[in-house]
Formats: C-alpha cells, sequence, structure tokens
C-alpha cells in the first residue's frame, strides 16, 4: 500500500470533501498564499477553486466568529489556525459561541465546523506554539474533540470531522506532519465517538493518543516480554468509553499516556472512569506533561513532555512487580 | 451624559432666525449634513460649557466628502413614505413596547427569573426602522438587548415570553432565556450574552451570501460598548476586504452597562470608527423612526447593487437600566428627566400627524390588536410546562 505523510493526508481529506461536497470551504490565516505553518492547502486554490480559499486576515476572533455565522447559513466552514496555541485568541467564539449554539437554541440549530488546531510541541517553539490545548474542549459540552495519530488516522478521522453535524475540534500533532503511514487509496472513513485497539495484550491496557501512541508503540516493541494491550483513543469527546474499560477489565491495569498536564485532563477523567466503574484496586498510572510552560530550550522541552523511555518505565514498573 | 442630536433641520432653523453663531449643548452630536451646512454658509459653532463658550473644529475635514456613499445614504422625506410603512413602524414600535413592558413588570414581580433582563425600551425606532427596511430573506444578529430586535424581525412573541418565564413552549425550550433566542427561518441568528461577538457572526452570515450568490443583506445590532471590543475592528476589516453585504448597526445609548461612552469610547462619534476602516459610515438619530429606516432602507438597497459594509450609528437613549433592577446611581436627574423627550413613539406620533393621510383611528386599532396579542403571549407563556429536568442534559449535541 502507498504510504504519506500527516500532511499529505490532511491535504486530501479537505481536497476530496470539499468537492464532494460545494457547502464545504475553508478559512484561516495565509492558507492560499502558501505561507500557512500546516501548509496543508498549498495547492488547493487550483484543485478546488480559489473561492472556497478564503485566506484571512489575522483575525482569529472574527474568522471563527464567520464560521459560526457561515454554518448557519448552512456552510460546513473549516477553520484553520496557524498554531493550536492561537485558539485563546478566539476562545469566547469557540466556547460561548459555536459550542452552545445547539443547546441555547433548544436543538435548534446545528454548526457543523471542522476546527483544525495544530497542536503540542516536541519541536522547540516554545511557550505559546507548544501546548497541547484539548482540555479545554473537552470540557466544553456541545463540541466534540478529535486527535489523530498518523496519516491513516488523520485522513478518516478529518473527513468524519467535516461531514459531522456538529462543532468538531481536530487536534494536529505537529510533529507528526512529516510522519508516514500507509494510507489506502479508497474512500474510508473513522467514525466519532471511536477508538481503536492497536495491539492486542493480556497484562497492561495503554490508553494514548496523539502523538503518544507513537511513542507507546516504541515502547511496547522495546519490551517484548510483556503483554500490552494499546489502546488509540482518536475521539477524546465523547469519549468511547467501553473499549478501555473492556480493555482494563481484562488486563487489570491502565497507563494512559498523554502530551497535556495531568491536572483536570482526559488521562484523569479515564482513571476515575475505571477505578468508579470497575474496581479501586485497580493500577493505574498516567504519564503527561510536566506541569509548567513548554520551555523553548532542546533538554528543558524534552524534561518537561513525555518521552519512550518514560512509558517503557512506567511498563517495567507497572509489570515487573507482579 | 445624553446626547442631543443636532440635525441639518435644526441649524437651517437658527440660521434662519439670524444666529451667525451656533451654540449647542455640551456633549451634542451633529450629523454629516448639518455640518456641511454649517460650513457651507460660514456658520460658527460652539459649545457651552460649564458657563463658557468653547470652538469646535469639525476634526473630520473631508468627511462626507472623500466618502462619495455617504452621499447616497442621506435621508428621504417622511412624508413620501407609503402610510402602510409608516404603520408597520408603528405596529413594531408598540408591539416592542407592550412586550417589553410586560417584561419589566414580570421581572419586578420575580416571575421572571435571572439577574439578566434587558429590555429595549426607548430604543423601538432602531429595530422597528431596520427591520422594516430588511426582507424575511435578509439576516440580523443581535445582542444581550435583543428582544426589540427578534420582534421586529417577525418573531413569535408567545414562545418569546415562554422562553423568558423558561417554560419548555419556548424558542429554545428554556434553555436559552432573555439573552439567547435564535430563529434562523425568520434570519434571526441569534441574540447574545457576549457584547461584541455578534459582529463576527454576522460578517460569516454574509459571506455565506457572498458565496451563495444571493442578495441577501446581514445587520449585526451592536452598541457603544461592542465597539471597545475587539471583535469590532476584526469584524469592520473583515468586512471592508471582502467587501461583505452587511449592516453594521450601532445603537449608541451613551451607555455601556453603567459606563458612558463620554468616558468609554476615543471619540463620541462611533461613525468615525468606520471611517477609519474605508467603510461608508453616517451617523443618524435612533430616536426617529423614519430617519432609521431611510438610512437603512437606502444602505440595503446600494448593498444589494454593489455588495460592500456600512456602518449606521443610531444615536438612541436607554429608558430603563442597564438590566431591570439596575438602580443607576450613575445616571443624572437632568438625564433621566430628559428621557420622555426622546421617546421614540412620542417623536413618531408629532411627525406622522404632518401627514395628510394620518388618521388615528389606525393607530389606535394596532393597538388594541398588538395588546389583545400580547395578552395571548403571556397566557401561552404562563399555561406552558417546564421542559422535564432530565431533558437539560440534551441538545448539545446533534445525534
Amino acid at each position: 500500500m502507498r504510504k504519506i505523510t500527516f500532511r499529505q493526508a490532511i491535504s486530501e481529506a479537505i481536497e476530496e470533501e470539499m468537492l464532494r461536497d460545494p457547502k464545504v470551504f475553508i478559512m484561516g490565516e495565509d492558507i492560499a498564499t502558501g505561507g500557512a505553518y500546516s501548509g496543508v492547502t498549498k495547492d488547493l486554490p487550483q484543485k478546488v477553486g480559489p473561492e472556497r480559499v478564503i485566506n484571512t486576515p489575522i483575525s482569529e476572533s472574527c474568522f471563527t466568529g464567520a464560521a459560526l455565522g457561515a454554518a448557519l447559513r448552512g456552510f460546513r466552514p473549516i477553520v484553520e489556525f496557524m498554531i493550536g496555541d492561537f485558539y485563546a485568541v478566539a476562545a469566547d467564539q469557540i466556547i460561548n459561541q459555536i459550542a452552545k449554539a445547539r443547546y441555547m437554541s433548544g436543538g435548534r440549530v446545528t454548526a457543523p465546523i471542522t476546527i483544525r488546531l495544530p497542536n503540542g510541541g516536541y519541536l522547540n517553539q516554545a511557550s505559546q506554539h507548544s501546548q497541547s490545548v484539548e482540555s479545554i474542549f473537552i470540557h466544553t459540552p456541545g463540541i466534540k474533540v478529535v486527535c489523530a495519530s498518523g496519516a491513516y488516522s488523520g485522513k478518516g478521522l478529518l473527513k468524519s470531522a467535516i461531514r459531522d453535524d456538529n462543532p468538531v475540534v481536530y487536534l494536529e500533532p505537529k510533529i507528526l506532519y512529516t510522519a508516514e503511514e500507509e494510507v489506502p487509496e479508497e474512500e474510508y472513513t473513522i467514525p466519532i465517538p471511536g477508538s481503536k485497539i492497536l495491539s492486542k495484550g493480556s497484562d497492561l491496557t495503554i490508553a494514548a493518543y496523539g502523538y503518544q501512541v507513537n511513542q507507546a508503540k516504541e515502547a511496547i516493541r522495546s519490551l517484548p516480554q510483556y503483554s500490552v494491550e494499546l489502546i488509540d483513543l482518536q475521539s477524546l469527546s465523547p469519549l468511547d468509553s467501553e473499549t478501555i474499560l473492556q480493555s482494563v477489565s481484562k488486563t487489570g491495569r491502565l497507563l494512559v499516556v498523554q502530551e497535556d498536564y495531568a491536572i483536570c485532563s482526559i488521562a484523569e477523567h479515564i482513571a476515575f472512569l475505571v477505578y468508579s466503574s470497575l474496581s479501586a484496586k485497580i493500577k493505574v498510572r498516567i504519564i503527561s506533561a510536566k506541569y509548567a510552560p513548554i520551555p523553548f530550550s532542546p533538554p528543558l522541552e524534552k524534561y518537561i513532555l513525555p518521552q519512550i523511555e518514560d512509558i517503557s518505565a512506567a511498563i517495567k514498573e507497572m509489570l515487573g512487580q507482579e | 451624559m445624553q446626547k442631543e442630536i443636532v440635525t441639518k433641520e435644526y441649524v437651517e432653523k437658527l440660521a434662519g432666525q439670524g444666529a451667525g453663531t451656533i451654540i449647542l449643548k455640551k456633549g451634542s452630536i451633529i450629523t454629516p449634513l448639518a455640518y456641511d451646512y454649517i460650513e457651507e454658509n460660514n456658520l460658527k459653532l460652539e459649545f457651552a460649557k460649564d458657563g463658557e463658550t468653547v470652538s469646535v473644529q469639525k476634526d473630520e475635514e473631508d468627511f462626507g466628502k472623500e466618502n462619495s456613499d455617504l452621499e447616497k445614504l442621506s435621508y428621504s422625506d417622511f412624508k413620501e413614505l407609503p402610510y402602510n410603512i409608516v404603520l408597520q413602524f408603528y405596529y413594531l414600535m408598540i408591539k416592542i413596547r407592550f412586550f417589553e413592558e410586560f417584561a419589566k413588570a414580570y421581572k419586578e414581580k420575580d416571575i421572571i427569573k435571572g439577574d439578566f433582563v434587558h429590555v429595549y425600551l426607548g430604543e423601538e425606532a432602531i429595530a422597528a426602522g431596520v427591520c422594516t427596511a430588511l426582507k424575511r430573506e435578509d439576516f440580523i444578529t443581535s445582542t444581550h438587548r435583543g428582544h426589540g430586535h427578534m420582534i421586529a424581525k417577525g418573531a413569535d412573541i408567545s414562545k418569546m415570553f415562554a422562553e423568558l418565564l423558561g417554560k419548555a413552549d419556548g424558542y429554545s425550550k428554556g434553555k436559552g432565556g432573555s439573552m439567547h433566542i435564535a430563529d434562523i427561518e425568520l434570519g434571526i441568528l441569534g441574540a447574545n450574552g457576549i457584547v461584541g461577538a455578534g459582529l463576527p457572526i454576522a460578517c460569516g452570515s454574509a459571506l455565506a451570501s457572498k458565496l451563495n450568490r444571493d442578495d441577501s443583506v446581514t445587520v449585526a445590532f451592536f452598541g457603544d460598548g461592542a465597539s471597545n471590543q475587539g471583535t469590532f475592528g476584526e469584524s469592520l476589516n473583515f468586512a471592508r476586504i471582502f467587501s461583505l453585504p452587511i449592516i453594521f448597526l450601532c445603537e449608541n445609548n451613551g451607555y455601556a452597562i453603567s459606563t458612558t461612552s463620554d468616558y468609554g469610547c476615543s471619540t463620541p462619534n462611533i461613525y468615525k470608527r468606520g471611517l477609519g476602516y474605508d467603510i461608508p459610515s453616517q451617523l443618524i438619530n435612533g430616536d426617529d423612526v423614519f430617519e432609521v429606516y431611510s438610512a437603512c432602507k437606502k444602505a440595503v438597497e446600494e448593498i444589494r447593487k454593489n455588495s460592500h459594509p456600512v456602518l449606521i450609528e443610531a444615536v438612541t437613549h436607554r429608558r430603563e437600566g442597564h438590566w431591570i433592577g439596575d438602580p443607576q446611581n450613575y445616571r443624572s436627574a437632568e438625564d433621566l428627566n430628559d428621557l420622555p423627550k426622546y421617546d421614540p413613539i412620542k417623536i413618531f406620533f408629532e411627525k406622522i400627524k404632518a401627514r395628510s393621510d394620518f388618521n388615528v383611528s389606525d393607530l389606535e386599532k394596532i393597538t388594541s390588536e398588538v395588546s389583545e396579542e400580547m395578552k395571548q403571549a403571556v397566557a401561552f407563556a404562563e399555561n406552558s410546562p417546564y421542559l422535564p429536568a432530565q431533558e437539560s442534559v440534551k441538545d448539545y449535541l446533534k445525534e
């Protein structure tokens, strides 16, 4: 099967959905000039026509709010943020407007908007360009949150997000843009919500999303003596709780790996879910970023963010005591 | 401080009486046409200030000349308007008045819950004038003080009042309340609890009109307070660079909650901010429904022919506090005592009396019909049940 990068997978998903549905358009900074960080829309104006590739000024509140206005008029806008951290500039429009539009209307309106957020660190981009921004959206009713772990899930999840009648925050781990994966030529989508078991195992469940799925795979590969089940969460809100609980019921141990901080995060939620639904005796660990803004300097950033060896150490600690 | 609107008519009258120097009350707002008249006739303009007089220079030297579009947005004579349109003004204004008086009374009796009922009393002419100039296919975004806009755009007052009471038959089943009413079918894209948040949403609607290649116009209502939000600047710029079919309709009632626009705004004239974005911008008397309608009608016609944004600053007067229950300690006795002078329905009466086809019984008939409609709306709302509480966890995502 052909291999393409995560970046190409995103490009293909957007192009295919725009050709499929004339109500889909995309807005964002520098997306039609070749200057955007993600670079996924570079050739899009030629492929789908320039009208639906709207190069905006640096006005995050305005174009995010405009996505809602257009969505209320029957369009399916995709909003690209240059860097995920900039969501904070448009936080009111996402959290108070887009996410609540349906509820505040008593369920009469829909806001089918895809908000693409290049997310996370490992690239020495410092505190305002390296955050993992998912928790605030997971905490907000009215918006779905998905995160791909590579080109395959990237393409399928994005196509589903664009077709979803609800607002979806689509997180793009920036570190993965150049990573290649096998992606079929044929059309496919990945359901939201829905997780994926990447490897079967009997002794430990690892739940991860985004780049951490890749790091967990490496750690598991380096420890062939253990039987580890790896779940790619894919959809953080709504969460596929059932798959996690079924797996942990079997393995009796859970390690959640995320790049976000632990406090008030999906990992803490999953830990609570397992304790309250299964048993407080289940061994649960969380690997997350250390609680500080993300530093610039490479050795400092490395210290703050989860590394493969942290995951390996946790696996050994959790299974070695048996 | 309340704003006096100085119109060309007023200046003409003073000049006709032989005045070479026009002395105005401090805080007065001079319409562009009045400015032009003063300049053309070499009149001197002064503002009275604490017993002394201070000369004021017109600081936008080329205003109204560089912006040729403004000329096309001049006022038309109310006497030429079809009589049915004039009656429509009254119908909408009196309907808003009745609705808001009921909302106020029910809030004061604590039948409407919550701290935030922002009534539109005193500002009825703007919603009535603007929405009469729109078609059903046109769109609006509204504000926290949105009841008037909803009613003028055709919302059902029964469902509105039920929503204010938090009932199941309300527009949002009681989940939205006073500040969150929307009806896309009627072109109402939503009131809003966040000051300035409707402007970007209105830009998106106008963008949709462009992408659809239809000729619909979107009106973004906002206040003087919202003009200090970042979304205001972003939206004006966005609308201008994409030539969006949108009217930014500023309802300048002089107060952002309790902070006066004299204090909170760098300029007393919000329309000047529009000029800074190279958007045709105009100042009108928002208490005069004829003036609001004329300005808006001309802007709408212009935009349908040639898509572009327009800013209209309608100066008006908030009869009540920011919210019902606001003690309004920040308002002077003079300010409050002057309010009846600016009552849009009273101003409407003065003007309509000059028409030869005016028959007072027409207004009486409308009043009694609206009164009956309002009584039915209140009864409908009171008789509506609350939504079963467990339904409150539904409706945030489409299944």
